[in-house]
C-alpha cells in the first residue's frame, strides 16, 4: 500500500485516495472549436509511461481536495506532492 | 507414560505442566512449552505425513517455518485446520492432529502405489499425459488429479474465529529476534527511536538459544532473557512474539500476522484468533536469520533424516533426542554442533565429513570428545522404509564422482547439514536485487530500494561477533537519523566457537546400477531426476524448470529447496549459480490463514450499511430489505403471505389509485453554494439552467466527457445563489468526486461549493391522485393547489413546527411530491404521513413498486444508464443545450454517435399478455436461427403494469423506434425461454405527461 503525503494533511496510507487519471492531460477550453483529433487524443489518448508519471490524486477519505503527485510507474516512488494550483 | 526420546533435564520446557493431546487418533503426552512436532519426537513418532505426487513416508525436517513435510490437520469441523506445519503448532491441551494426503492411514496408504509406479509420473507428466483425448481432460483426468492431489482438507463449516486488523507505525521494525535483531533494536531503542521488535517464535533469541555462546559474561540465551526485559520496560518499544512480518510491500508497508489465541489453553472468548498488523515502518532491520540447507543422497527423504539445526533445537528447546543412534552428516563445521551435543547427552553419533579434513577448533573439540568423525565420507543410501533403519555409506574418490567403497552402518537418524541459506525473502520483497556470495555459497542482499537494513546471518555474516556489531550499528545509525539522538551503546564482549570452510559438494552421486531417488524438494516431491529431465527437454531458464517441475512452488516456497534446485541446474548446465539466477520471492513468506487476511469484513461487517432514519419503522412494518449499493431499502411490505410479485403490484396499484408514500433518502443530495452556480450548472449538464428561477426545479443529465450518460437528477434553486441537487442512489459517490474534480481542477476560478447532504437530510416521496389532498392536510398553511404550486415548484413550508423542504417531482409519473426534514425528524415525518393518510387509504411502497411505475411510464434508470449509451439513445435529445458547451458535447458529434441506427429505447410487451420477459433477455428476428443469432436489442428493465395489467419491458434496441408496431422474439438461453413479443413506445402509460401536471 502506497503512502501518500496529501499537500493539506500529511502523509496517509492509499486506502484513504482514489486515482484520478494523468494530470498532464489539459481540458479543451469550453466553446472553443477543436478537431476530431484534438478531442479523442483528450479523451482516449493517454501515454501509458514507464517512469516518472504526473498523475491525479483525491482523498475522498479526507480531505476531499484533489492534488497532483509525480510517481514512478515502474517502483512506485512519489517523488512530490502538489497542490493543484502548484508546480509539480 | 514415559517418553523415550526426552532428555532428563534439557530444554526450556515447563515438565511441571504434562498436556494430552492425540495425534492419528492415538493418545500422547507431552509438556507446556512444546510444539506437536517436539512432543511426537519425544513419543518416538517420525511419521507424520506422506509426500504430495508419491505418497512417500516423511518424517519431520527442520525445527521451524522451513519445514516441508510435516503438515497437519489440526482439530475437526469448523475449527479444522488443513496444512498446519507440525513443527509452528503449539502444543495445547486437547490438541487434535492427523496426517494429511494419506489414505487409510499414514502407516498403510493406498497412494504409496504411486511410487512404485514413478516412472510413469516423471515431472511435467500432466502435460504430456493427459493431452489426448482433449473431451477427457475436463470429465476424466481433471476430477481424478484433484482427488489425488492435494494437501489437507478445507473446512466446510464458517470459521467460528474472529480475526483482527491493527494499523501501526514506528520508526524502525525489526524482523527477528536473534543476536543481530537484539542489538538492533536495543542500539535503536535506547538512542529514542519507537521501535517494534517481532519474532514469529514463542521464544525470543533465535540462535541465541541453542548455540554455545557467551555475550559480555552471560549465556545467549540469558543475554537475550535480559535485553528482552530491558526492551519490554522501555516506553518507545513494542516487543511481539508469535508475529511473523510476512511481507513487505510499497512504501515500507510491513504487514505481520499475530498468533494471539492458539497457544492459550482456556481463551477468552474476547481475543482475535490471530491478528494481521500493518505497519508503516520509516526504516526496517531484516534480522530473519538463515535456513539450515539438507545434503542430497538416496532416499533422503526417509523419516528420520532432518536438520542438524533442527536435531540441535529439539535437544536444547525442548530436551527431545531425535534418535539414539544418530548419523551426522556434514558439508561444513556447523553440523560438528550438533555432535558435540548428542555427545554431552551421553550419545555416540558418527560423523560423516564430505571434506578431506578440518582443524577449526570446532573439530578438535569434536576429536577431544571422541566421537567418531570419517572424513570424505557421506551417506550414499538411507535404507528403511517408515523409518531410517541404516545407512550406505561410502569413501569418495578424490574428484567425488564416485566411491573408493560402500559399507552399510546401523543408524535412527540422519541429522543432516549443507551449510546455511539466508534468509532474504523479506529483502527480496522489497525489490533488492540480490547477490550471489561466493564466501556464503548463497543469495544475499544487494543494493537497497526501500529504507531496509538486513544485518546478521540473513546479510551472511555467520560470526556473533560481526552479527552483534552489525545490528548494533544499524540500530544506532537508523535512530540517529530519525531522532537526532546520539546515544551509542557499546558492542559487548563475545565468545563463540571458530569455523573453518565449508565444501560445496552437497549432492552425493549414485553408485553404478543404482537409481536411488535423490529428493530437492520435499514438500513438492522433486528429485534429482525431474530436474535433470527439465534441463534435457530444454528448460533453461530457472522460472521456466520451476514451472514444469513444480520446485520451490509448494507452500513452504522452497525455504529448504530453492539453493539446492539452483546449484543442480548449475551443475548440470555448467553455469556459475548467479548466471542461473534465482526464482523470484513474493509475499506471504509462510501460508496465512484467509481469516486473517479478511479480518473483521466478513458477513454483515463485509462492508458498512446505510441505513434511512425511517429504518426502524420499515422494520417493523414487515418490510423486505434489499441492497441498493451500501444502502438497505424496503423492497416491499410484506402483507399475510404474499409474494414479491404480488406486494409490488398491490403497492404500485395503490399508488395509481390513491396515494403512496417511498423512502427516498438514499438519492444522493448535494448542496450548491456560490455566485458561479448557475454557470457551473451549465457545464456538467447537457440542458440550460441559467433562466431557472427560485423556486423551482429541474430535470438534469450529465454526460462524461466521451458523450456517455453519467448520471440524471434534478436540480432545484433554492435561493439565488444556493442550488440543491440531486443523484441516483448508485451514483451519488462519484458525482461528487466528479463535481469537485471540474471545480477544483478544471474550473478553479469559479465561485461554487458543492457538499454532499444526503445523509442530512431524510426524504420520502407522496405519489398518486390522492397527493395532494394529504399535502394539504400536513401542511394546511402553505398553497400547494396546482396555481399555487405548479409541476417542478419547490417551497419551504413548516410540518408541524419542523422546517421541510417540498418539492413537486415525481419519478412515479403519477401527481408526486418529494418532502425533505433533517434526518432527526424522519420518522415524525413518516408517521404523520402515515397518520393523516389513513383515510385517503396511503400505503407505504418499496423499490420494487416503485420501478414497476417508472418502467411502465418509460423513465430511464441505472439498467438503461448502463455505460453505453448516448442522451438521443435514451430519448433525451432535447435534453441537448445547442446553445451552449458543457462536459461530453464535442464527442456527441464523434461519428459513431450521429449512426442513426444506434439501438435506442423502445417498449416491449408479450403477445400472449402474461409472460413476463426476462430482464437480459435478446431480441432476436428468428428464435431458431442457428448460432450466433444476430442480435436486435436487450431487455433492461420488466414489470408486471399496472396500469395495463400486462407484462411490459424496456428495452435498448438497434434502430429501435423504426420498429415499433413490429414483432420479435425475447429469448433467454440462460432461462431457456423464448417468447413472442411486440414492440411499442417505451411511454407505455400517459405520453403526454398528464398526470404529473394534473
Amino acid at each position: 500500500m502506497l503512502e501518500i503525503k496529501c499537500p493539506y494533511c500529511g502523509k496517509r496510507s492509499q486506502n484513504e485516495f482514489s486515482y484520478g487519471g494523468d494530470a498532464s492531460v489539459k481540458r479543451p477550453e469550453l466553446e472553443k472549436e477543436i478537431s476530431d483529433k484534438e478531442w479523442d487524443d483528450f479523451v482516449y489518448l493517454r501515454k501509458n509511461l514507464r517512469g516518472k508519471h504526473h498523475e491525479f490524486w483525491h482523498h475522498v477519505a479526507g480531505c476531499r481536495q484533489w492534488f497532483k503527485v509525480l510517481r514512478s510507474t515502474s517502483t512506485h516512488e512519489i517523488f512530490k506532492t502538489a497542490k493543484i494550483n502548484e508546480e509539480l | 507414560m514415559s517418553q523415550k526420546f526426552r532428555l532428563d533435564k534439557a530444554g526450556y520446557i515447563n515438565r511441571d505442566k504434562k498436556i494430552s493431546f492425540r495425534f492419528n487418533r492415538k493418545k500422547y503426552f507431552g509438556y507446556e512449552g512444546d510444539t506437536l512436532a517436539s512432543a511426537l519426537l519425544a513419543n518416538g513418532v517420525h511419521l507424520v505425513g506422506r509426500s504430495f505426487k508419491y505418497h512417500r513416508p516423511r518424517g519431520f525436517i527442520g525445527a521451524g517455518v522451513e519445514e516441508p513435510n510435516a503438515q497437519v490437520q489440526l482439530y475437526t469441523g469448523a475449527k479444522t485446520e488443513p496444512n498446519a506445519i507440525a513443527t509452528t503448532v503449539e502444543l495445547v491441551e486437547g490438541l487434535v492432529a492427523k496426517s494429511q494426503n494419506c489414505f487409510p492411514s499414514v502407516s498403510f496408504d493406498f497412494g504409496a502405489i504411486n511410487n512404485f509406479l514413478s516412472k510413469f509420473f516423471p515431472a511435467g507428466f500432466y502435460y504430456k499425459t493427459f493431452m489426448w483425448p482433449k473431451s477427457f481432460w475436463h470429465r476424466i483426468y481433471e476430477p481424478i488429479i484433484r482427488k489425488a492431489a492435494g494437501l489437507g482438507v478445507a473446512p466446510l463449516k464458517p470459521d467460528p474465529d474472529r480475526y483482527e486488523h491493527k494499523f501501526e507505525y514506528c520508526d524502525i521494525l525489526v524482523a527477528g529476534s536473534g543476536p543481530s535483531g537484539l542489538a538492533g533494536a536495543l542500539a535503536a531503542a535506547k538512542n529514542g527511536a519507537k521501535v517494534i521488535l517481532a519474532e514469529d517464535k514463542p521464544r525470543f533469541g533465535g540462535s541465541l538459544l541453542t548455540d554455545e555462546v557467551t555475550i559480555g559474561n552471560k549465556s545467549g540465551k540469558d543475554w537475550a532473557d535480559d535485553t528482552i526485559s530491558q526492551l519490554k520496560s522501555m516506553p518507545n518499544v513494542i516487543v511481539k512474539n508469535r508475529s511473523q512480518v510476512f511481507g513487505y510491500y510499497d512504501h515500507n508497508m510491513m504487514v505481520m500476522c499475530e498468533r494471539t489465541k492458539d497457544h492459550i489453553e482456556s481463551p477468552s472468548k474476547f481475543i482475535p484468533r490471530q491478528r494481521l498488523w500493518y505497519i508503516r515502518a520509516k526504516e526496517v532491520i531484516i534480522s530473519t536469520g538463515s535456513i539450515e540447507r539438507p545434503l542430497v543422497f538416496g532416499n533422503n527423504d526417509r523419516p528420520g533424516i532432518m536438520l542438524a539445526s533442527a536435531a540441535k533445537e529439539y535437544m536444547k528447546v525442548y530436551g527431545v533426542l531425535v534418535g539414539k543412534k544418530p548419523i551426522v552428516f556434514t558439508n561444513n563445521d556447523s553440523g560438528y554442533d550438533t555432535a558435540i551435543d548428542f555427545k554431552k547427552n551421553g550419545i555416540n553419533p558418527i560423523v560423516l565429513d564430505i571434506r578431506s579434513n578440518s582443524n577449526s577448533s570446532v573439530v578438535m573439540e569434536a576429536k577431544n570428545l571422541n566421537i567418531d568423525i570419517k572424513f570424505s565420507y557421506g551417506v550414499v543410501n538411507a535404507q528403511g522404509y517408515k523409518k531410517v533403519s541404516s545407512a550406505l555409506i561410502g569413501k569418495l574418490n578424490e574428484d567425488k564422482s564416485g566411491y573408493k567403497n560402500l559399507e552399510t552402518i546401523d543408524c535412527d537418524c540422519i541429522c543432516v547439514s549443507g551449510n546455511w541459506t539466508p534468509t532474504v525473502h523479506l529483502s527480496s520483497q522489497s525489490g533488492n536485487k540480490l547477490k550471489f556470495d561466493e564466501n556464503v555459497n548463497a543469495f544475499i542482499p544487494n543494493e537497497p530500494k526501500q529504507n531496509e537494513s538486513t544485518v546478521g546471518s540473513a546479510n551472511g555474516s555467520f560470526t556473533l561477533k560481526n552479527t552483534l556489531e552489525e545490528g548494533l550499528t544499524k540500530g544506532y545509525t537508523l535512530s540517529k537519523k530519525i531522532t537526532g539522538k546520539d546515544l551509542k551503546i557499546s558492542t559487548p564482549v563475545s565468545n563463540e566457537r571458530r569455523y573453518g570452510q565449508q565444501d560445496k559438494f552437497w549432492c552425493m552421486p549414485l553408485p553404478k546400477n543404482k537409481h536411488y531417488k535423490r529428493c530437492v524438494d520435499f514438500q513438492n516431491d522433486v528429485y534429482v531426476s525431474d530436474i535433470e529431465l527439465a534441463v534435457r527437454e530444454g528448460f533453461r531458464s530457472i522460472e521456466h524448470v520451476k514451472r514444469y517441475t513444480t520446485l520451490g512452488m509448494a507452500t513452504d516456497q522452497g525455504k529448504t529447496s530453492n539453493l539446492n534446485g539452483l546449484q543442480l541446474v548449475s551443475k548440470i548446465e555448467k553455469k556459475i549459480i548467479p548466471e542461473v539466477g534465482h526464482t523470484t520471492f513474493r509475499p506471504p513468506y509462510t501460508p496465512v490463514t484467509i481469516g486473517t487476511i479478511v479480518g473483521r469484513e466478513v458477513g454483515k461487517y463485509y462492508r458498512p450499511t446505510r441505513k434511512s432514519p425511517m429504518h426502524t419503522w420499515h422494520e417493523s412494518n414487515n418490510a423486505v430489505f434489499v441492497d441498493a449499493g451500501l444502502w438497505l431499502r424496503p423492497r416491499y411490505y410484506k402483507q399475510k403471505n404474499e409474494t414479491l410479485a404480488e406486494s409490488s403490484k398491490r403497492e404500485a396499484t395503490n399508488v395509481r389509485n390513491n396515494v403512496g408514500v417511498c423512502d427516498v433518502t438514499s438519492l444522493g443530495k448535494i448542496d450548491i453554494k456560490g455566485a458561479d452556480s448557475a454557470e457551473f450548472l451549465n457545464r456538467i449538464y447537457t440542458n440550460a439552467w441559467m433562466k431557472l428561477p427560485v423556486g423551482k426545479a429541474r430535470y438534469g443529465v450529465m454526460l462524461r466527457e466521451d458523450g456517455i450518460v453519467f448520471d440524471d437528477g434534478t436540480v432545484t434553486r433554492i435561493a439565488e445563489n444556493h442550488y440543491h441537487l440531486t443523484t441516483t442512489t448508485a451514483q451519488a459517490v462519484n458525482v461528487l468526486s466528479h463535481l469537485e474534480f471540474y471545480l477544483q481542477v478544471v474550473w478553479p476560478k469559479l465561485d461554487v461549493n458543492v457538499l454532499s447532504i444526503t445523509e442530512q437530510w431524510a426524504g420520502v416521496a407522496l405519489a398518486g391522485p390522492n397527493s395532494r389532498n394529504l399535502l394539504n392536510k400536513l401542511f394546511p398553511e402553505t398553497d400547494v393547489s396546482n396555481e399555487g404550486m405548479p409541476f417542478m415548484a419547490f417551497k419551504e413550508a413548516d410540518l408541524f413546527g419542523v422546517p421541510a423542504r417540498i418539492f413537486r417531482i415525481s419519478f412515479s409519473g403519477e401527481l408526486a411530491y418529494e418532502i425533505n426534514v433533517e434526518s432527526g425528524y424522519g420518522v415524525f415525518m413518516w408517521e404523520k404521513i402515515i397518520e393523516f393518510g389513513k383515510e385517503m387509504n396511503i400505503e407505504p411502497y418499496g423499490t420494487e413498486a416503485l420501478s414497476t411505475l417508472r418502467i411502465e411510464m418509460g423513465h430511464v434508470a441505472g439498467s438503461e444508464i448502463d455505460g453505453r449509451v448516448i442522451p438521443s439513445d435514451l430519448s433525451l435529445d432535447l435534453m441537448i443545450s445547442k446553445k451552449k458547451d458543457f462536459i461530453g458535447k464535442r464527442s456527441l458529434k464523434r461519428e459513431a454517435f450521429l449512426n442513426p441506427n444506434r439501438e435506442k429505447i423502445v417498449g416491449v410487451v408479450p403477445l400472449d399478455k402474461k409472460t413476463m420477459i426476462p430482464e437480459g433477455s435478446y431480441l432476436v428476428i428468428d428464435e431458431n436461427a442457428s448460432l450466433p443469432n444476430p442480435k436486435l436489442g436487450h431487455i433492461s428493465a420488466s414489470c408486471w403494469s399496472v396500469e395495463y395489467n400486462n407484462p411490459f419491458s424496456l428495452a435498448i434496441m438497434k434502430d429501435g423506434k423504426k420498429k415499433i408496431g413490429e414483432k420479435f422474439f425475447a429469448v433467454s438461453p440462460l432461462k431457456n425461454k423464448s417468447i413472442p413479443v411486440e414492440i411499442v413506445s417505451s411511454h407505455y402509460v400517459d405520453p403526454k405527461g398528464e398526470r404529473v401536471r394534473s
